[in-house]
């Protein structure tokens, strides 16, 4: 293999070579002079008889080439050198390229993370998520056993739910969030334990049997400080001794992708967790989060649905009592089945499909700024052309500067896109919850990046092809490169149009969406967030029970309500628009006898209330009396209502007070207040029925004190956390200001809105390059034509109207459409954000506003270079 | 025009088969080295100017020839006192050459048949 020293050698083969050649026209016209000619003659004849010198010595060179490989080099030094010259365009077509490929980029990797990319278990694709229904939680302990010893489709199936429990390590308790599994949860999942040992089916041996726990790689690195001794340790769960068995191994965080629990404990010993003696075996009570299964080898989906539900109409007439609606389904693991998979895949492919149209604007505009520049090198390239350059190499040229461009703005991006992913993957959007995005980027996230970078760079690239292939050489060099910008709609203008038009779509849509989210800042929730706290307590966590429950929850409410600057307090068991969700609770009409499901007249949201909760929440009572704390178990069980409750189920909205309502049991309940309406799960719910209870007749032991006072959030604070921590030191206390707290409920239409926003807002800026790239190529085009209408006397204006008429033209043209569409699209919009209407006089006037801004933006440049001319030095020029 | 012009130029210098004027170098340097404008002349000379070989389009062919070391090259002073670079066939010059030679007779004489038909059977 000699290609190596060939490399060396090669500059000397080449100098050789062109002296070697013209030695030879030397010799040649020597000889024609010795037969007579003048040496001037001589010189052409031999140059003639030896044909294109440039040609052939290239030629000649390309023999010690690796031809392709060589000239593309050759190409790229080229293009860099091009593009080194105009490094305007060079950054702009860069940045642009930047901002398109790293949103796709961006937007791919989150699609990537949580739907294309199976699960993080061994044998992710036999593990099915098994639904009942279309609820948040939707199974029974006992139906869960039931299912898992009748199915005959799965291997072996699995539950968890998830809590919060008090975890004492000896000092400073906190809270943890767990997940209450089956034994067998971590097996089904083909789990291997990174320390210690996990526990299993066999350590099962009725209710409490099981005091085990399995730490997260995660929290046992941030909690134990990866102390390896831990295993064998008895800490406190709620107050009750549980054994450390082991670690899970890294990046093992159950079954559903948002949420990371800290530790992992059977879910036999839920009554030591909750306090709860009966849900474990109430074959009514769905409040298990998830059910997975294992698939049999050779039983589809639907053969193992079919045995489901063939199950579950056995258990429906065994139990008909306890019986529920809905049918079983299979689903993908990850986003907690349809429940979140359905609208995290239609949000996502939205946003694929708008930045999806980002790239097109971006190749649209960039192809454009290409054809302007690929027409002012006319003369260049006219010149080549004519000294023998083929119009394929002339092409190859400019798909390299292309490919360049979109390569360097692909890894631009694609670094850019990384950072932003990898900082969403530790971005904790809710610090109450573990919830979190884990969409760290993988190989096919840089595969998508690179495939897109270059597939848009031949698409930019193309949009100058048929201009050249037309390029008449002896024309262009003869009389310069005037012609062909005349009146006629090039497919120039129709992209730009579709561009300005993409983007009057996102700003339209954005506009629509900051509106939205600004009216759902100010709506009516039924409560008053300002000026209220909220204090989280779990009395089970802190190891209370029974009658003891509501003797502590009074002390806390009378303790904070005798701190100075407090107006009142009340508890509720869960405040209303708190993630992720509400009670419920099945009622009927007073005149129903039969009891079953099938009559119930709603499924009402259900809070249980201490009496000042109504004052402390800013609830107004718009009928009737709050409770008394004498509307305990010794009085007649009342209630108060909501208004929609009280026309929906009791047919009245005026006289509601003393009309009677029954619960699941059959216990009639009379109502005595109504209150108004209000939002209760999330902001974009229709009208809902709610009821609320008092706390002493309906107990709860979860609290939440809602305390209303206009003193200083900190101060208030650290006096309540005084007086809790005086009656007990070792309850988990978490005190937030309810705005702070309903971040959570407003988080996905702040998260539509944010996304909308940065797409507009590159939607802007590539419609500020396209304009520009367009006004400032129809200046250059006619700067002649301008001077000499300057030189005549043309009026400033007129100039104007002449050098940019055409583009204002286009971006009416372009707005307009874009502002149609964009009407249209807020239809879709109106799902994800909360009063999102398209028909708003400050959206479209911010609309209108917005594009003629970047209109005058993008053409103030071209606009003062037009008025600039002057005409003298212009056609001296010339 | 220019581009019609070049485009004929093309045509004319492909009226010889591919690897016709390697060979021509070939056998011309077998009778003895030469530098490129002797070998323009002497290729000339030979065809009596019915082969009108572009003067450049030499190069290309020296230096596959070059690579493919079939010729070697060396910088010398001719007869005439010039400065001129001396092509020299090799060893493996001259058996690429036969080679060549040889296939390319067989090839001449197929066409020869097919062209004259008459002739073939008589000869």
């Amino acid at each position: 293999m000699d290609w190596i020293p060939q490399i060396f050698r090669r500059r000397k083969f080449y100098d050789d070579l062109s002296e070697e050649i013209r030695l030879h026209i030397e010799e040649r016209t020597e000889q024609l002079m010795r037969d007579g000619m003048s040496a001037e003659e001589a010189t052409r004849a031999a140059q003639r008889a030896f044909g294109n010198r440039t040609l052939l010595e290239e030629r000649s060179r390309e023999v010690w080439q690796w031809p392709t490989l060589e000239s593309i080099w050759a190409d790229m030094r080229f293009a860099l050198r091009q593009l080194r010259k105009s490094p305007g365009f060079t950054i702009t077509a860069v940045l642009t390229l930047t901002l398109a490929i790293g949103a796709n980029a961006v937007v791919f990797g989150i699609l990537n993370a949580l739907i294309l990319r199976p699960l993080n278990v061994p044998q992710a694709e036999s593990l099915l998520v098994v639904q009942h229904g279309s609820g948040v939680a939707s199974h029974s302990y006992p139906d869960y056993l039931d299912l898992r010893r009748r199915n005959r489709g799965f291997d072996d199936m699995a539950v968890f739910a998830i809590s919060q429990s008090g975890l004492d390590t000896g000092k400073d308790p906190s809270n943890a969030w767990e997940y209450e599994t089956s034994g067998n949860y971590l097996d089904v999942l083909r789990i291997q334990p990174y320390l210690g040992r996990f526990f299993h089916d066999s350590d099962e041996h009725g209710p409490n049997s099981a005091p085990y726990i399995v730490l997260t790689y995660a929290y046992w690195h941030t909690h134990f400080q990866d102390d390896r001794t831990v295993v064998g340790r008895v800490v406190r769960l709620n107050r009750h001794p549980f054994t450390i068995l082991g670690v899970a191994p890294p990046g093992f965080q159950g079954t559903v992708l948002f949420f990371a629990p800290d530790i992992f404990v059977p879910i036999v010993n839920h009554e030591q967790l909750s306090g709860d003696k009966m849900i474990l075996n109430a074959r009514a009570s769905r409040w298990i989060f998830e059910m997975v299964g294992r698939l049999k080898p050779g039983v589809t989906p639907a053969q193992a649905t079919a045995d489901l539900n063939s199950v579950d109409s056995y258990l429906k007439k065994n139990y008909p009592k306890d019986e529920s609606s809905g049918t079983y389904t299979l689903a993908r693991p990850g986003l907690h089945g349809d429940y979140l998979n359905g609208p995290t895949r239609a949000f996502l492919t939205g946003l694929m499909l708008l930045s999806g149209l980002i790239l097109l604007a971006a190749c649209a505009n960039l192809g454009s700024l290409f054809a302007a520049r690929a027409a002012d090198r006319s003369r260049e390239v006219a010149l080549r052309l004519a000294l023998g350059s083929s119009r394929n190499r002339i092409l190859r040229q400019l798909f390299t500067e292309s490919v360049l461009l979109s390569l360097a703005g692909g890894i631009a991006g694609l670094v850019a896109s990384i950072l932003l992913l990898r900082w969403l993957s530790v971005w904790q959007p809710f610090p109450r919850y573990p919830l979190h995005v884990p969409v760290s980027p993988d190989a096919n996230v840089y595969l998508v990046a690179l495939v897109l970078a270059l597939v848009s760079g031949v698409l930019f690239g193309i949009v100058p092809v048929r201009q050249i292939l037309r390029a008449n050489p002896y024309e262009i060099v003869k009389a310069g490169s005037t012609g062909g910008f005349g009146r006629r709609i090039t497919a120039r203008d129709v992209l730009l149009v579709v561009q300005i038009a993409i983007c009057a779509v996102l700003v339209t849509s954005s506009m629509v969406a900051v509106r939205g989210l600004m009216r759902s800042m100010r709506s009516n929730f039924g409560f008053e967030p300002q000026n209220a706290m909220l204090v989280d307590t779990d009395l089970t966590t802190a190891g209370y029970s029974g009658e003891r429950v509501p003797a502590m929850q009074r002390r806390m409410i009378d303790a904070i309500q005798a701190i100075p600057g407090v107006d009142s307090v009340g508890s509720v068991n869960y405040p209303p628009l708190e993630p992720p969700g509400s009670w419920q609770g099945t009622v009927y009409t007073d005149t129903t006898t039969d009891l079953s499901p099938s009559n119930a007249a709603a499924d009402p949201y259900w809070y249980n209330v201490t009496p000042d909760y109504f004052r402390a929440s800013g609830t107004s009572l718009l009928a009737g009396r709050a409770f008394t704390w004498h509307d305990d178990t010794n009085a007649p069980r009342v209630a108060v209502v909501n208004r929609e409750f009280a026309s929906k189920i009791l047919g009245s909205v005026p006289d509601v007070v003393g009309r009677y309502f029954k619960l699941r049991d059959g216990t009639r309940v009379r109502v005595v207040g109504l209150v108004e309406d209000g939002k209760y799960v999330n902001l974009t719910e229709g009208q809902r029925p709610a009821m609320f209870f008092p706390l002493l007749q309906s107990p709860a032991s979860w609290t939440w004190l809602v305390v209303r006072s206009s003193r200083d959030p900190q101060q208030l604070t650290a006096a309540m956390r005084s007086v809790l921590r005086d009656i007990d030191s070792a309850m988990v206390l978490a005190i937030r200001p309810w705005s702070t707290e309903l971040s959570g409920t407003l988080f996905p239409s702040r998260m539509a809105t944010i996304s909308l926003g940065v797409l507009g807002m590159m939607g802007a800026m590539l419609s500020i390059t396209g304009i520009f790239g367009m006004a400032a190529y129809s200046v250059s085009k006619r700067l002649k034509e301008l001077g000499i209408r300057m030189a005549l006397g043309a009026k400033r204006r007129e100039v104007l109207q002449a050098a940019l008429g055409r583009a204002f033209k286009l971006l009416a043209i372009g707005s307009g459409v874009g502002l149609a569409l964009g009407l249209l699209a807020t239809k879709v919009l109106a799902f994800i954000v909360y009063q999102a209407t398209p028909r708003d006089p400050l959206v479209l006037a911010g609309v209108v506003l917005a594009m003629a801004a970047l209109g005058l933006l993008a053409t103030w440049i071209p606009a003062r270079r037009a008025l600039s001319v002057n005409p003298l030095v212009l056609l001296r020029e010339e | 025009m220019p581009v019609v012009n070049r485009a004929m130029t093309e045509t004319n210098s492909r009226d010889l088969f591919p690897g016709a004027l390697e060979m021509m170098i070939l056998e011309s340097l077998r009778r003895e080295p030469a530098h490129g404008y002797a070998l323009v002349q002497h290729i000339q000379q030979r065809s009596n100017n019915l082969l009108q070989v572009e003067e450049g389009s030499l190069y290309p062919a020296l230096q596959r020839l070059l690579k493919a070391k079939l010729v070697k090259a060396e910088w010398e002073l001719s007869s005439t006192n010039r400065r001129v670079r001396t092509y020299q066939i090799t060893a493996a010059g001259l058996r690429c050459l036969e080679q060549q030679i040889s296939s390319f007779e067989r090839m001449f004489e197929g066409i020869s048949l097919v062209l004259n038909p008459g002739r073939a059977t008589t000869s």
